[in-house]
């Protein structure tokens, strides 16, 4: 099951690794969808490609300085670091995924968005960017090392840089495996072909060619899925023929509704498909694991750090809010759509291959809708977006991962004292290791899926707490190095010792699902227990910082303090004359209002 | 603006695959429509789209070029 969203958290939810998207290697019909492109699919398969590398090898002629490949040359207006910044995330994991667990959960899908994204981008907007862009540094690790310490920062670069390659080596593997899957293309040559895409783009242009990419992706991705969407809903009589349907089916599975709500079923966790009740849903989903992603990694926050100045960088996840927010009707409405024409019958069915576990591959819903829907040519455009929502998957953790190492490992530890002209020599050939290394990882997954789930779980205990040291570390000047370094560790700790006391209802107690010290407690899914293990991990992690840190000198005197921390640092003030949509305090609270406005419109 | 107006390209692009889809939505077995698309000419019509789109990029882009 590719259960959600962003890739980074990937690695904090129940996700088992795509490998059940598909049936044996070499066939086109395995997984149950084939699909048969016409010389015009290919055509524009072609052209989306030519314009993606013409990309990259325009931008080479720009670029002249280590700042320009890595960061953008800080040059970017507000809008395009917008669209990269949800662009870096609309990779498979979110399109595939979203739609599977449309027609798991129903709407209430949408709380991944509505709760667990735009509060914490709205956050990182007003709050967080000005000590990330103001303070000058680099990257997200460099940020910890001018506020904490250089072991805060190499940790946290550590951990980073091995998920965005594992990161990256999974969408690789999803997109080769899919594509062998429904078109029968060759495994090993799919994984070539996408690593040496996306490397000429990245080797070429770096993080600009990345974001303009993202950008195109965005709009591909937006234009190509929506048909979809709108033929789905004209076949199963619109809205009101589509929520009969969901009631329809939320009846026969006993929960009468909950596909059809967001919120009305969350009194109880055995009331909905989720099976998690609204405390857990808010605290683990909306705060723990949301803040911890969108305010903390380096993935995203790179794109806003991109920008031409503070405003911009500001603006940047709060213009992302906007499109976001709208995601659920792209992305979880197909799942939503494809699980009622399923059990609705007739013409308009459609049919979900079977999965070993004897229920319908809910995997597959969006393969199985562009067969359905699309002729020749829009078939090309549907195929071409899929493709590009991997490859921006891909290329936005290998951008994250060789500015990681190049900046935060190699000139901090191996070659302090490099030129400008190594540094680019550096992340390009970063670049060329780290999609080697991902390659290395999608075969892993072919062959060891426990292993590679085991790393999963591993960085979920390493980033679960990760939000409390900088919730500790903006905000009271009084957290330390140590502090924040050892209350990293009592979080991950936490994390693995709280794992090792639950399980799932209906999970044996294993190494994998957990409760192997002992079973204290059952959670009525897995997607509670990670909830749960965020929010235990978050509150070890924060008062692991706060009492180390009392209890440890003060490691940077105010004067360095100054542009880190919250109350040392003189307040962002709006240029005069700056319009009011252009005000982020303004555009937090328009993006605000109208997510709690689709909270109860879809109550 | 940076060196390349991400909307150039973007706008060549969407254009590009707009004539290729209205083109072959002219061409091809409307067989295909009903077979698909609940009967109608996606690629004909999205094609539409998508050309409109581009040409709306391009327009932006054109606007922004420093005279």
């Amino acid at each position: 099951m590719i259960e959600s969203f962003p890739s980074a958290l990937l690695a904090q939810l129940p996700i088992h690794l795509p490998l059940a998207l598909t049936g044996g290697a070499g066939s086109a019909t395995a997984g149950g969808v084939a699909l048969k492109l016409a010389g015009v699919d290919y055509l524009i398969l072609a052209v989306y490609f030519s314009f993606v590398l013409g990309i990259g090898w325009v931008l080479k002629k720009h670029l002249k300085t280590s700042t320009d490949f890595f960061e953008s040359g800080r040059s970017l207006p507000a809008w395009i670091c917008a669209l990269g910044f949800i662009g870096a995330n609309l990779g498979a994991q979110e399109v595939m995924g979203m739609a599977a667990s449309g027609a798991k959960y129903g709407i209430a899908t949408s709380h991944f968005y509505w709760v667990g994204a735009i509060p914490a981008m709205i956050f990182v907007g007003i709050f967080m960017m000005p000590f990330y862009y103001g303070s000058k540094a680099r990257s997200v690790p460099e940020y910890l090392k001018l506020r904490f310490d250089e072991k805060t920062r190499t940790f946290n670069a550590l951990s980073f840089a091995v998920m965005t390659v594992f990161s990256s080596g999974i969408s690789m593997f999803a997109l080769a495996k899919l594509l062998n899957a429904i078109l029968g293309w060759n495994f090993d040559a799919c994984i070539f072909i996408s690593s040496v895409i996306v490397l000429i783009y990245i080797y070429t242009g770096g993080l600009t060619s990345a974001i303009y990419n993202e950008v195109l992706q965005f709009f591909l991705i937006v234009l190509g899925f929506l048909p979809l969407v709108l033929l789905g809903l004209k076949d199963i009589g619109g809205w009101d023929g589509l929520m009969q349907q969901l009631g329809a089916y939320s009846e026969a599975q006993g929960m009468p509704g909950a596909w059809n709500h967001s919120w009305a079923h969350l009194n109880e966790a055995s009331a909905n498909p989720i099976g998690i009740e609204w405390f857990g849903m808010v605290a683990g989903l909306g705060f723990v694991l949301s803040f911890g992603y969108w305010c903390t990694d380096f993935l995203v926050i790179q794109r806003a750090m991109a920008a031409k100045d503070m405003n911009s960088a500001r603006r940047t996840p709060l213009i992302a809010a906007i499109p976001k927010m709208m995601f659920p009707a792209l992305v979880i409405l197909p799942g939503m759509l494809a699980i009622a024409l399923y059990h609705k019958g007739g013409t308009a069915a459609i049919a979900l291959p079977m999965g070993a576990d004897g229920h319908p591959d809910y995997n597959m819903v969006v393969p199985v809708m562009i067969a359905k829907y699309f002729p020749n040519g829009m078939l090309g455009i549907g195929l071409t977006a899929l493709m590009a929502s991997f490859m921006s998957g891909m290329a936005g953790n290998v951008t994250a991962f060789n500015t990681v190492w190049t900046y935060d490992l190699y000139q901090r530890w191996i070659k302090p004292d490099a030129s400008d002209a190594h540094l680019i020599k550096v992340g390009r050939v970063t670049t060329v290791v780290g999609l080697m290394i991902s390659a290395v990882c999608a075969y892993a997954a072919t062959k060891f899926n426990n292993i590679m789930d085991m790393l999963q779980l591993i960085f979920g205990f390493v980033n679960a707490p990760l939000f409390a040291i900088f919730l500790c570390g903006m905000f009271w000047k009084r957290a330390t190095g140590h502090g924040a370094f050892f209350g990293l560790l009592t979080g991950t700790l936490t994390a693995a010792f709280f794992q090792g006391n639950t399980v799932p209802a209906g999970e044996t107690a294993s190494l994998l699902k957990g409760g192997w010290m002992s079973v204290q407690h059952t959670f009525t899914s897995s997607m509670a227990q990670s909830f749960w293990m965020a929010i235990f991990a978050f509150s070890g992690c924060f008062l692991g910082t706060i009492i180390i840190s009392l209890s440890t000198a003060p490691n940077r005197t105010d004067d360095e303090l100054r542009g880190l921390v919250y109350s040392l640092t003189e307040k962002v003030v709006d240029q005069q004359g700056t319009p009011w949509y252009a005000r982020p305090a303004v555009l937090g609270v328009i993006v605000l209002t109208l997510t709690v406005a689709l909270n109860i419109v879809f109550w | 603006m940076h060196q390349l107006d991400v909307r150039l390209p973007m706008g060549l692009l969407f254009l590009t695959l707009g004539i290729i889809l209205v083109v072959f939505g002219v061409i091809s077995d409307p067989a295909i429509y009903a077979q698909h698309s609940l009967g109608q000419n996606v690629n004909l019509t999205w094609g539409a789209l998508f050309a409109l789109f581009g040409v709306t990029m391009l327009w932006l882009a054109r606007r922004a070029r420093p005279s």
